[in-house]
């Protein structure tokens, strides 16, 4: 048939440039590389894009990241699909610990929660503390965006309410939105809706849709934000690197690393205050 | 307003300059739809075609599936694709979770489906008129099924291009498989659900405007290429 040589010429060369396509991804997979299950924030506020060209230029590591908020990242790690976990939720961190899918949490930075809601504060809690301010959000119905996603920001905001003595189970109602999604889409939707929100100071000092949005609450030794990683143990996961897995552990509370944490600037700005020799961080 | 105009600007000024990460999320994104959509093509077709084609029992039951499975939910898949690939998962051992490969499989996965229902749909027409001659001049049904390719050739191509459509504008599954890794699973559609989360609109608008661009030119040239088979 006179159609088979141009088909059969134009199926092999879509075939080829498919396949020159995924060679030219899969080549990377025969560097050193490891998996790092992370959260949004440390994506979302440019921290990842600016830290692991650097890491890889001093240690060869190339660093994949998951950006998936602190329970799905340490669930990741659990099913043993990672090599390291870099999360901020302390309480969470030591859980997995206890269970043995963690070798040793190590400190390696801090920053802050704010508290984000609308520039002309209709719930009026402008420079109140943190947990006044909840309960007036919770008493005026203001609406209030909540991640509802296991979070490192979701767990803290929970534990916020609880100690404002909150029972949101009970209390709860139409104000407060659960929307089971990452910083970014959280940031998104208060915006757009003009309501209120938990954030870390990195996501929103690299977010670019703020709309009528501003800092209301912030400075509250309550919202205090550690982050801390771990090597996934490898008595559970022998699929784990556990070599590269420590050198960029090794790296990050190195001084050189903490260095280049606190290096990193928004319009000047520090977005991470480096703690990793913190004995109780 | 303002949005749209700051994304065909940003769109112009991407195409422009056209950097290194751009490059290689558009090669990543055509590589992982293309295989894909070929993958579920050479699949699918003879399944569809033989569907058609052969009188098997049970096989009413067969085309209703295939086509229920055209309803089928993209991040369902994901999440079963990745179940399946997890290092404690059944295929745990290939190593395969958060790679390219993964993706691909992913998106067969869903393309599948839609190349097999719509080359029955073709098939069946097409061999209400010819099979019965077909059949009677000596080909078996296997043998037949050259001919109705040629004859068909036009749908099948439409067939190839909506596998092709369902990959490329793929998100949810993707991210699920893939992670979504920088330089190595981010394709065009998983970085503009990055950067609408980053609350960068116009730069992931105008990541959309050149997506689209690209899934027309290759949907153009598909069509030549149909065209330039049937003018023969």
């Amino acid at each position: 048939m006179k159609q088979w040589p141009q088909f059969l010429q134009a199926s092999v060369f879509a075939m080829l440039m498919a396949a020159a396509g995924l060679m030219g991804s899969q080549a990377h997979a025969q560097e050193k590389s490891i998996v790092v299950a992370s959260t949004t924030s440390t994506q979302d506020s440019g921290l990842f894009g600016y830290l692991l060209p650097i890491v890889r230029e001093k240690t060869g590591i190339v660093v994949r990241v998951l950006a998936q908020g602190t329970g799905q990242a340490l669930d990741t790690a659990r099913r043993c699909d990672a090599d390291v976990v870099f999360v901020h939720a302390k309480s969470a961190e030591e859980k997995f610990l206890a269970e043995g899918f963690g070798v040793k949490r190590y400190p390696v930075m801090y920053n802050d929660f704010v508290l984000i809601g609308p520039k002309d504060d209709p719930a009026g809690i402008k420079g109140k503390d943190i947990l006044t301010a909840l309960q007036t959000i919770k008493a005026k119905g203001a609406p209030f965006i909540s991640r509802g996603d296991r979070s490192g920001t979701n767990i803290a905001e929970l534990a916020l309410w609880k100690e404002a003595g909150i029972d949101l189970a009970k209390d709860k109602g139409p104000w407060y939105k659960e929307i089971g999604q990452g910083m970014g889409a959280a940031l998104n939707m208060a915006s757009a809706s003009n309501a209120y929100v938990l954030s870390d100071r990195g996501t929103w000092l690299a977010f670019a849709n703020r709309g009528d949005l501003a800092v209301l609450v912030e400075g509250d030794k309550r919202l205090f934000n550690q982050y801390g990683v771990m090597l996934v143990n490898p008595a559970k996961c022998p699929s784990v690197k556990r070599e590269p897995g420590q050198q960029f552990i090794d790296w990050l509370i190195s001084p050189a690393g903490q260095g280049v944490i606190a290096g990193y600037k928004i319009n000047g700005q520090q977005l991470f205050y480096p703690n990793a020799n913190d004995p109780n961080a | 307003m303002q949005d749209f105009t700051d994304a065909l600007h940003t769109a112009a000024a991407l195409i422009v300059h056209f950097d290194a990460e751009l490059r290689g999320i558009v090669v990543l994104s055509l590589g992982v739809s293309l295989t894909a959509s070929i993958c579920a093509f050479v699949i699918g077709s003879p399944l569809g075609m033989a569907l058609a084609i052969y009188r098997l029992r049970g096989r009413g039951a067969f085309i209703v599936v295939a086509n229920a499975l055209l309803g089928l939910p993209p991040v369902v898949v994901g999440l079963v694709v990745y179940l399946l690939l997890s290092r404690s998962g059944p295929l745990g051992s290939l190593g395969i979770l958060f790679t390219p490969t993964a993706m691909v499989i992913a998106q067969t996965a869903l393309g599948l489906p839609i190349v097999i229902a719509l080359v029955h749909r073709i098939t069946v027409d097409i061999w209400a008129t010819y099979g019965d001659p077909l059949l009677i001049d000596g080909a078996s049904r296997l043998r037949a099924m050259i001919p109705i390719m040629a004859i068909g050739r036009e749908g099948l191509i439409t067939a190839f291009l909506a596998a092709f459509g369902r990959a490329i504008a793929e998100v949810g599954a993707i991210i699920v498989v893939g992670g979504n890794i920088r330089g190595y699973t981010r394709t065009m559609t998983t970085a503009i659900a990055l950067e609408t989360s980053k609350g960068e609109l116009s730069f992931a608008l105008a990541l959309g405007i050149i997506l689209i661009i690209l899934s027309m030119t290759v949907s153009a040239l598909s069509l030549i290429f149909g065209r330039a088979l049937t003018s023969r």
